[in-house]
């Protein structure tokens, strides 16, 4: 092995370390941003401007918070269980990069290109959950406990219906990579999946908020009636993994949207990645806007809504799309 | 059958009321804001803020309230914020202190001291209800602000004196 091999792009090695550096300077860039979009459009949906006073409209407002987060005091609560409560924020952040990296953002630049990537998202995505668990049963609070609890039964109940509608699209596409799938469709919203199966985006949709316990899905924070759920405990930055790692999670699921169901980077005159990164922003204004707008749900109802309706839904979307391509092959 | 038509209808009903929601916020997400930004602007339509009580004066003498000095006012208050002070009478062989009592005294008409503890104060009208001779009102003073407490405890009658004289300066000018 000489240096020649270890500086080129195609050794997986080195392609890891800096598709990781890409992913990490995306993921604290898009923190800013998505922080400040999110008190913006909070603000506009309520008649008032939102952050207005640090930086022109409020711009530097995130490096504020950020600065605010990062010289909190660390502290631990008496008597929990230290080692799970300081792995719990490092592993809700940590599968999202992991997630982030078989994203085909253009049409040559994805991080690491795979064909089962797809399958790689979605297996890494339910480690997320279980740093929730070790956050709340190791932070020895009952609210805490209860948020992990809530969950388990949500992140189970809506990763069913997530997996069928994915399921759909993996089946017409019929391949795993998101390369593959992005590249079948076209830069007309004619020719992209979501609008070809739209009962399977709807469902990918409401799951993907679901998965990233945003409102009206953030049951398991709750922050009116388990004071701030899982993460109760926490301070400074181990709260800050878990924020930054929620906004990461909703890049991974609009990063998936876009390429499963909104034709990828395809798009006239622009270059694939602008493409791409619209569709991203497209997807995560929508549930911003999505939050502001809905009250939180009961929990019997986000139950109904999963096992009721979504599961049900997706199972009969998968069926007849297996019957349409069985015609169609 | 029916039941499936009637989850069906069910279930439109509800994506419905939510398209409509997203519809409400989605165009106060275009409109501009409501809010003022208070240091930096202030709203000039006052005329409906609730301040704290005042006295109202006299239509031929501003300087002197209509107030007649009853107390019922300081009776009606459920919070206990209004304290109507007269002078007490003096009794024979005794010398005049200029000691005060709460309304109502003997002989007295008009109150020595209107004292309003506005941190009390729930805003509730009913001082200015029970008034027989509608001697109070809310001001319009929006901007009251203090670290200390005591500061919300206004005396009335001097606050309506030096009204007057200021809008009487302000007249002659
Ligand atoms: S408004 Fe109500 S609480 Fe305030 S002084 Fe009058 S009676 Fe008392
Ligand atoms: S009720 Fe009216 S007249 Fe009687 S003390 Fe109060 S303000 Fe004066």
């Amino acid at each position: 092995m000489n240096m020649d091999m270890l500086l080129s792009l195609d050794y997986p090695l080195t392609r890891l370390v800096i598709g990781l550096l890409g992913i990490f300077a995306f993921v604290g860039l898009n923190g800013l941003i998505l922080v400040w979009v999110e008190r913006k459009v909070a603000g506009h949906c309520q008649y008032r401007p939102g952050p207005l006073h640090v930086g022109p409209h409020g711009l530097l407002q995130p490096l504020v918070d950020a600065v605010k987060l990062m010289g909190k005091q660390l502290v631990a609560p008496a008597r929990c269980d230290r080692v799970l409560f300081w792995t719990a924020p490092l592993l809700a952040f940590a599968p999202v990069t992991i997630c982030l990296l078989p994203l085909p953002y253009g049409p040559s630049l994805s991080p690491i290109p795979m064909n089962l990537g797809l399958v790689l998202i979605l297996a890494f995505s339910g480690l997320g959950v279980l740093s929730l668990i070790l956050a709340g049963w190791g932070s020895n609070n009952k609210y805490g406990l209860l948020g992990a609890a809530r969950a388990v039964a949500q992140s189970v109940a809506y990763e069913v219906p997530l997996l069928l509608s994915v399921m759909a699209v993996a089946l017409t596409a019929g391949s795993l990579d998101l390369y593959t799938i992005s590249a079948q469709q076209g830069g007309w919203p004619w020719q992209w999946y979501g609008v070809k199966n739209p009962l399977a985006f709807f469902i990918f949709l409401i799951c993907a908020v679901a998965e990233t316990n945003r409102a009206p899905f953030d049951l398991p924070e709750a922050e009116s009636e388990l004071t701030a759920g899982f993460h109760t405990e926490y301070s400074g930055m181990g709260f800050g993994l878990f924020f930054l790692a929620e906004y990461a999670n909703m890049i991974v699921v609009s990063g998936v949207a876009a390429a499963l169901f909104l034709g990828g980077w395809q798009g006239p005159f622009l270059p694939g990645v602008w493409w791409f990164l619209v569709k991203i922003y497209c997807v995560l204004f929508f549930i911003i806007w999505l939050r502001w707008t809905y009250p939180r749900v009961r929990f019997d109802q986000l139950l109904n809504l999963s096992w009721k309706w979504l599961t049900p839904l997706a199972l009969i979307d998968l069926a007849l799309t297996v019957v349409v391509a069985g015609l169609g092959g | 059958m029916s039941q499936l038509s009637q989850l069906i209808e069910e279930a439109y009903t509800g994506l419905k009321s939510l398209v409509i929601g997203l519809g409400v916020t989605g165009k106060a997400l275009c409109e501009p804001g409501v809010t003022v930004i208070y240091p930096k602007e202030e709203v000039d339509n006052l005329a409906t803020f609730r301040g704290h009580v005042e006295l109202i004066g006299k239509d031929d003498d501003p300087a002197v309230a209509r107030c007649v000095a009853c107390g019922a006012c300081a009776k009606a208050c459920p919070s206990n914020c209004i304290s109507v002070l007269c002078p007490v009478p003096v009794k024979e062989g005794e010398a005049d202190t200029g000691k005060l009592g709460p309304a109502p005294q003997k002989g007295s008409k008009t109150p020595a001291q209107f004292i309003v503890d506005y941190s009390l104060c729930s805003l509730c009208g009913q001082c200015a209800r029970a008034c027989p001779v509608d001697s109070l009102r809310f001001c319009h003073d929006a901007y009251t602000v203090a670290f200390d407490r005591k500061a919300f405890q206004f005396e009335l009658v001097s606050r309506l004196r030096q009204q007057a004289e200021q809008a009487l300066e302000g007249g002659e000018e």
